[in-house]
């Protein structure tokens, strides 16, 4: 962090080294940043070191637009200064006008470096890359770091792009900002074949002049536009690159803060779907590409839940395949395996999402005359609802599409389409591995520490953090015993008491009733979630909170292993307002006892409900600790942590 | 002779093999067993009571050890002694208290006389089984064992009355058997009579539109519901289905086919559900002199999640199943662990449940227990044959039902 800090106060020089620079420089500054990073941050240490660590990856951009902004405003470019202030938050819409200031950045011998760096361009992204996330893992421990060798590439280019990325983009301002995004976005298309030089900027310039001449027509604010045109891309580059070692302003902070403070506005979770309210049901039906069929006798206190019949729902799909015109073929197939319970899980059900929207972002094109951000909204959002048919959402897929549209609505409108593609591919990806793998790494670095030598440790059905941390412990030779606890109707537990016997791992295997049997011989509870929410409630799989109860009662200390994407700010009391409904015909039949079969010629009785409910909240009085890729915190601590990842989640 | 042993080899084996199940079940046919014990049984002249009791003790100890987890057994033994210890007192005091009888008479006609109407020995039992007997300064003046025989004195007055002077042993032994053979009777009917008795009990405690919670399945539990229906009360019953053994599907089945509003959730969903119940309702497989229980497997949690939301947890039991014991580590004591095929499917997972590990400990356990352990401060009220009981009340029924001599059924080794 100190060596984070040092180069923001001397400007100029320091700059190229950190923030771009050539071939030979890349090999110091990995080192540096490991220095810097790995030793201060002991997995324990770190909620606060957490948030600072990655304030300073955050932070920069808008100060140096509010510096850039100030001097700007003598120099005389008042359609800026008129802009709302939502610029200073959006550094990059700025930065054009930032660059007109002549006697700061246009040297020659900065245009240069750009030059260079963009002939060669992998090797400066890639040292990036890592520089930015090393400061991401800043708070994580040192075996945290691995990405998977493929990952790299993706990743450094994400990082040099995110910084241009804020929220609350107007039209105006992606339109100004242009010139920066331009020279930036062809930097960090990883695979984009060198082009030379000149090539490039005769490209950029016949874009930007389209764009600004289609733009002037309507705009008030075009003679910015024209002005930023004549300017020189070489120009406007250098503050883009410097912003994140330009010198702190006081300013800043206000625009920080009130950015959250809108952005919280804004983003209060929108009351659910009630599906009690017959009018809207009735809207939702007509707009619905499934047909659903309701489940007969539906359960009187959980008619707000959607409830439908499961098994005529994949025919149907699978009929509708060919007219399914608005869905892309991935998401669709995603979709049905959804239906099908094929893909289970939070990080599993959320990672095939995401990898389903790269698909088909990858083979999307805007029709004419439509922005790309606004109509890919649009489509993401039919994607969306069509999954949600498929089966509710769970709050980390809630979490990661908000964090998709918000990249998308934050493209730059000067982006070209291959441009701003690129870019959202590689912000998923990076989305994919740094909130879901790598945090699941950390996540197991921690709890390892937590499992001791002749610890008998309980798990509830199939976590798949949980699961690595066992299997972890098991590799570094730690001697211990394993509780598997299962219930109906998924019996997941099974698959894991499959893998982990596989592995050599002792498992004794309970059912939920015999959980108080056991509990006396257990020493560590680990359990795994979908969701913590910002009261410290942990809405996890159905009986999860039995098990915490139960454990609790037996003063054996329980631990959640959950990823901080899935936190989440909403806040919950009970398992009733808020659920999901499974197929209530999984509980009539009892898998593999066929001699049980008392309900099955009842099953029209009218009298007979029958509930599947999928999750539960676990009151966090039960939790004695949460490990996240934050560290391991307290039940009371969630807030902070939600509070943080929002903010890290919107500004990277 | 021979009858009784083959009779008792028989049930020893069906108890051994776990075919009996359901303590009521057991309850019975213990009690009729010894009931045929006794009658086949020859009395010698002197010390009838004593041979009976001996020969009572030498059998249950037996069927206690056949299934120690179940409790009923040991529960009826102990009750069909205290029987035989009462009824000889009766006949004692009827015989040596004949003179004395217009003192004690007159003394126990303001004590008891007003208050229960004496009939016979074994009403006497009944009635004071079914109601407490108020404290009389008396009683809490003499010891133990005359205030004992003072009980008895009251209701052998009828009886010495109506046979003065039956000094005649054969006839006393003839009266001993007898007597003590109708009280089994009577012990017989009620046991089967308990759910009756407790489902009148229903409409105190159940209310319009209440929600309430059950698992598993228990006889007493589906009569005391739908002793509430029939008396108009609606309401909804939340079945969990008591997994492995899934019995919550038949109890499910019979309230419907009772014409009962029945939501089956699973065992998981409890503690989701348990928030929106009014009150949990629950068997038992027996209660413990402490007033803990010992329950289907899986009560405990359900207890639990009911203390959270402070939701009521009234436990169903048959004063059969009062067992005169204190549990200790009653989880694992007095608990019984099931085939593990119910959980987990042989084939499936056959190579992990040999010792062909090498380190000779298999890999995989699969524990499937019977039954759970509910502590006395999780229960909030019993409902039994004869009232509702809190949990710290149990020990004095006991002293009711038991004598405390029978406590402990196993004879000393050295004897």
């Amino acid at each position: 962090m100190d060596s984070r800090r040092a180069p923001r106060t001397v400007i100029d020089p320091k700059v190229r080294q950190v923030g771009f620079f050539a071939p030979p420089d890349r090999s110091q500054s990995v080192p540096l940043l490991q220095n810097s990073n790995s030793p201060p941050s002991p997995p324990l240490s770190d909620l606060s070191p957490s948030g600072n660590s990655l304030s300073p990856v955050m932070i920069p951009p808008p100060r140096h637009l509010s510096d850039l902004s100030s001097r700007a405003v003598p120099v005389g470019f008042p359609p800026n200064r008129l802009l709302s202030p939502l610029h200073r938050f959006s550094g990059e819409s700025v930065i054009p006008v930032g660059s007109y200031n002549p006697s700061e950045f246009a040297s020659p011998s900065v245009g240069d470096f750009f030059e260079e760096k963009n002939a060669q361009s992998p090797g400066p992204r890639r040292s990036r890359g890592v520089g930015g996330s090393g400061k991401f893992a800043s708070s994580l421990p040192a075996g945290g770091f691995e990405l998977p060798p493929e990952v790299k590439p993706k990743s450094l280019t994400t990082v040099s792009v995110v910084s241009n990325l804020q929220p609350n983009v107007t039209e105006k301002v992606g339109e100004q900002s242009n010139e920066s995004q331009d020279g930036r976005g062809a930097n960090s298309k990883p695979l984009k074949e060198k082009t030379s030089k000149a090539e490039r900027r005769a490209l950029q310039e016949a874009q930007r002049a389209a764009k600004a001449a289609a733009k002037a027509e309507g705009n008030a604010g075009s003679g910015v536009a024209n002005s930023v045109n004549t300017k020189a891309g070489k120009a406007s580059k250098a503050p883009v690159q410097k912003k994140d070692n330009v010198s702190v302003a006081a300013s800043e902070k206000r625009g920080g803060e009130r950015m959250t403070d809108k952005d919280r506005k804004k983003d209060v979770p929108h009351p659910r779907m009630q599906f009690d309210d017959t009018s809207r049901v009735e809207k939702a039906k007509k707009r619905a590409v499934v047909k659903q069929t309701e489940v007969r006798n539906r359960v009187e206190l959980f008619r707000h839940l959607p409830q439908y019949e499961h098994g005529t729902r994949l025919p149907d799909l699978e009929k509708k395949f060919f007219r399914l015109n608005s869905v892309h073929p991935a998401v669709y197939k995603v979709g049905l395996r959804y239906l099908a319970g094929d893909i289970s899980g939070g990080n599993a059900r959320c990672i095939a999402m995401l990898q389903a929207f790269q698909e088909s972002i990858m083979e999307y094109s805007p029709p004419k005359e439509k922005a790309l951000n606004r109509d890919l909204t649009a489509k993401l959002n039919s994607y969306v609802s069509f999954l949600i048919e498929c089966r509710p959402l769970s709050i980390s897929m809630g979490n990661a599409i908000k964090f998709v549209k918000s990249r998308i609505a934050n493209l730059p409108l000067t982006l070209s389409e291959s441009e701003a593609k690129t870019n959202l591919l590689s912000e998923i990806n990076k989305f994919i591995n740094e909130k879901i793998i790598l945090a699941d790494k950390v996540i197991v670095q921690h709890a390892v520490t937590k499992v001791r030598d002749g610890d008998v440790l309980l798990t509830y059905g199939s976590s798949s953090a949980v699961e690595m941390i066992l299997l972890h412990a098991h590799e570094l030779g730690k001697k211990f015993r394993v509780v598997i606890v299962d219930a109906r109707p998924k019996l997941e537990g099974r698959l894991l008491l499959r893998r982990l016997l596989g592995k050599g791992i002792s498992c004794t295997y309970v059912h939920l009733n015999g959980v108080s049997y056991i509990m006396s011989q257990v020493t560590r509870v680990f359990l795994g979630a979908s969701s913590v929410l910002a009261n410290g409630t942990v809405y996890s799989r159905v009986g999860t909170a039995c098990v915490a109860m139960v454990a609790n009662a037996c003063g054996v200390p329980v631990i959640v292993c959950c990823e901080a994407y899935k936190f989440h700010e909403r806040v919950q009391l009970d398992s009733i307002c808020c659920n999901e409904l499974g197929d209530p015909d999984a509980i009539l039949k009892v898998q593999g006892r066929e001699e049980i079969n008392d309900l099955k010629d009842i099953a029209n009785d009218e009298n007979l409900q029958v509930l599947n409910l999928t999750y539960d909240a676990t009151p966090s009085d039960y939790v004695s600790m949460i490990i996240t890729d934050y560290g391991m915190i307290p039940p009371t601590s969630v807030p902070v942590i939600v509070r943080e990842f929002r903010k890290d989640q919107i500004l990277i | 002779m021979l009858d009784t042993h083959a009779l008792v080899h028989d049930f020893l084996n069906k108890l051994k093999r776990r075919k009996i199940e359901g303590s009521k079940g057991t309850a019975k046919l213990t009690a009729e067993l010894l009931r045929t014990v006794i009658s086949q049984q020859r009395i010698p002249n002197t010390n009838q009571a004593g041979a009976l009791v001996d020969a009572i003790k030498a059998i249950g100890e037996q069927l206690v050890a056949a299934n120690p987890v179940e409790l009923a057994v040991g529960n009826v033994v102990r009750r069909v002694l205290h029987i035989i210890r009462e009824e000889d007192l009766s006949l004692m005091t009827s015989a040596i208290g004949g003179p004395s009888l217009s003192v004690i008479s007159d003394d126990e006609n303001d004590v008891d006389r007003d208050d229960y109407p004496v009939l016979s020995a074994a009403a006497v039992a009944a009635s004071a089984r079914n109601a407490l007997r108020a404290p009389s300064l008396q009683t809490l003046l003499e010891d133990m064992s005359h205030s004992a025989a003072v009980h008895h004195s009251s209701s052998s007055v009828d009886d010495s009355e109506e046979k003065t002077k039956s000094t005649d042993k054969n006839s006393r032994s003839r009266k001993l058997k007898h007597n003590v053979i109708e009280t089994v009777n009577e012990l017989i009917q009620d046991i089967a009579a308990c759910h009756e008795q407790i489902a009148e009990q229903a409409v105190e405690h159940i209310h319009h539109n209440e929600i309430i919670l059950t698992l598993g399945s228990s006889r007493t539990v589906i009569e005391f519901l739908c002793a509430a229906k029939e008396k108009k009360r609606s309401f909804r019953v939340f079945v969990a289905e008591g997994a492995p053994r899934y019995e919550g599907h038949i109890l499910a089945k019979e309230l419907i086919g009772r014409g009962l509003q029945t939501t089956v959730i699973t065992d998981s969903a409890v503690f989701a559900m348990i928030s929106r119940v009014n009150m949990v309702i629950v068997g038992a497989h027996a209660v413990m002199a402490n007033g803990g229980v010992i329950a289907p497997v899986g009560l405990n949690m359900v207890a639990l999640a009911a203390q959270r939301h402070a939701v009521p947890f009234v436990v169903l039991a048959g004063i059969h199943k009062l067992c005169p014991l204190y549990p200790h580590k009653p989880e694992v004591l007095l608990n019984e662990l099931r085939a593990p095929s119910e959980l987990l499917d042989f084939g499936e997972f056959s190579n992990c449940m040999d010792s062909s590990t090498g380190t000779g400990f298999p890999l995989l356990h699969v524990a499937n227990p019977a039954f759970d352990y509910v502590p006395p401060k999780l229960v909030s009220l019993f409902i039994t044959d004869n009232g509702g009981h809190n949990p710290s009340y149990m020990y004095r029924l006991i002293a009711d039902y038991y004598s405390a001599d029978d406590l402990v059924l196993q004879r000393k080794p050295a004897s």
